[in-house]
């Protein structure tokens, strides 16, 4: 799964979590892992960067981005479109 | 639904025995315990427990009233007030799934017991949504030790409600609350709380030790309820008894402004014309508290208004009542002791504003205004305002 792959560059580069992002289960709750509202904005700006994709205001809530899983999905469903 | 009866009771209580008290709180820097008696008389402390378990089910408009209306005698009374109701409110939204929360709201009702807030410490620089201190639970017991930068009316409250981190392997943004109850805690006091204003909240520091059984921890995360609960609750029922302070600033420059212009009939005085001035900002500041307040109130009534209170733009729009209500006060307080002149500067005249332009300072520092705008600053890269 590229996108996956992606994410976990992402989160890797700008999630600063205290845990191993290229093994984190995919459904790993992120904050549990340390992500910060200020770092969350971070992987947001990356990931909107790396996919090209603008993440609508409804998508702009701690849910979306809790998981690698869920950022999957809101990824899928912004390119899907 | 408005209960005019509660607002009134507010008043009186604010009218009758917080102003009659003001004015020693804030010289002896003193609890005010009379007001918040009173205020545990009527059963205000209770007013957000849903009336299936024998509250009031206050709703967030009313309860934005009552603030307003404490803050127009004593700012002191209605921050503890407010803070009190910051803590029940994160019980009641985030805690009735739990018997022991239920259970405790009962007696809440019954014993009107205030709450304290300890969610700075010592090593997060005043980001509350950090945290270095660990609940550790062992069997159905849990430890928790908190060296807390300020304890709001610490000495004062029965039962204290705690941030800390979930558990002690936990990041420190991964936080829980915890209740604890009075007999359960000790607190070695750490400072003291002089202050230029709001004197009477009797807020230092403290070491607090306490321990207590594991179904006193809330459940779910602090992420949630903060976004949900504790931010909202805490900006709208601050700005509104900051609306209170402001209220009265002006209510006494326009007694000010009278009795100028009884003295010479026909002729405006030149204060009216700032008189007119200060009134346009202060309907400003209480649009946006009235606004905000009801915007947040609807939202509370669906599982879905409830999900949008966890999006940027309703943390953007927490953050611009803080900021904004928290900068109108200060100049609305500052321009009416311009009109006011040396009658509002003086300490022993019926037009002093010392009191309310040392309280009004407060809200700015309160969580500090340029923590927040850097919070937004950085929500914005990512908000669309759609």
């Amino acid at each position: 799964m590229t996108i996956v792959n992606d994410i976990r560059q992402v989160l890797k580069d700008h999630a600063r979590l205290s845990a191993d992002t290229t093994t984190l289960a995919e459904d790993a709750d992120l904050y549990q892992a340390g992500l910060t509202s200020h770092s969350s904005v971070n992987v947001m700006l990356a990931l909107e960067g790396k996919f090209d994709v603008e993440f609508p205001d409804r998508m702009l809530k701690r849910g979306v981005f809790g998981s690698i899983a869920s950022i999957r999905d809101a990824i899928t469903e912004l390119t899907a479109a | 639904m408005k209960n005019d009866t509660r607002i009134k009771i507010a008043q009186r209580i604010g009218s009758d025995i917080a102003a009659k008290h003001a004015l020693d709180v804030d010289k002896n820097s003193r609890f005010p315990t009379e007001a918040i008696a009173a205020l545990k008389q009527e059963k205000l402390l209770s007013a957000l427990v849903p009336v299936e378990l024998g509250g009031m089910g206050m709703e967030m408009t009313e309860l934005t009233a009552l603030c307003t209306a404490l803050g127009q005698h004593c700012a002191a009374t209605a921050m503890v007030f407010a803070m009190h109701h910051i803590q029940v409110a994160c019980i009641v939204r985030h805690g009735l799934g739990s018997p022991f929360f239920r259970s405790y709201c009962q007696e809440l009702v019954e014993k009107q017991m205030l709450i304290g807030s300890v969610t700075s410490e010592v090593g997060v620089g005043g980001d509350t949504r950090s945290s270095i201190c660990a609940v550790e639970v062992a069997g159905d017991r849990f430890t928790l030790n908190k060296d807390a930068t300020t304890i709001s009316y610490g000495a004062h409250s029965d039962d204290l409600l705690i941030t800390c981190r979930r558990d002690a392997s936990a990041a420190r943004s991964d936080q829980v609350m915890v209740l604890v109850r009075k007999g359960q805690f000790t607190l070695e006091q750490t400072s003291q709380w002089d202050t230029l204003g709001m004197r009477g909240t009797c807020s230092p520091g403290f070491k607090l030790t306490s321990s207590g059984s594991s179904e006193q921890i809330v459940p779910g995360a602090y992420a949630d309820s903060s976004s949900q609960t504790m931010v909202p609750y805490s900006h709208i029922l601050w700005a509104g008894l900051w609306l209170g302070i402001a209220s009265d600033a002006v209510a006494r420059a326009a007694t000010f402004v009278r009795a100028e212009a009884r003295r010479n009939p026909g002729v405006t005085p030149p204060t009216a014309l700032r008189l007119a001035e200060v009134t346009n900002t202060l309907q400003l500041m209480r649009s946006n508290v009235q606004a905000v307040s009801q915007e947040c109130e609807e939202l509370q009534k669906s599982a879905e208004g409830n999900e949008s209170l966890l999006t940027i733009g309703f943390a953007l729009k927490m953050n611009n009542l803080k900021i904004s209500t928290s900068t109108l006060m200060v100049q609305v307080v500052h321009q009416s002791l311009l009109i006011c002149g040396i009658m509002g500067y003086k300490n022993d005249s019926k037009f002093s504003l010392g009191r309310h332009l040392r309280d009004s300072h407060s809200a700015q520092l309160m969580v500090g205004n340029d923590r927040i705008y850097a919070k937004s600053a950085s929500m914005l890269l990512v908000y669309k305002d759609e």
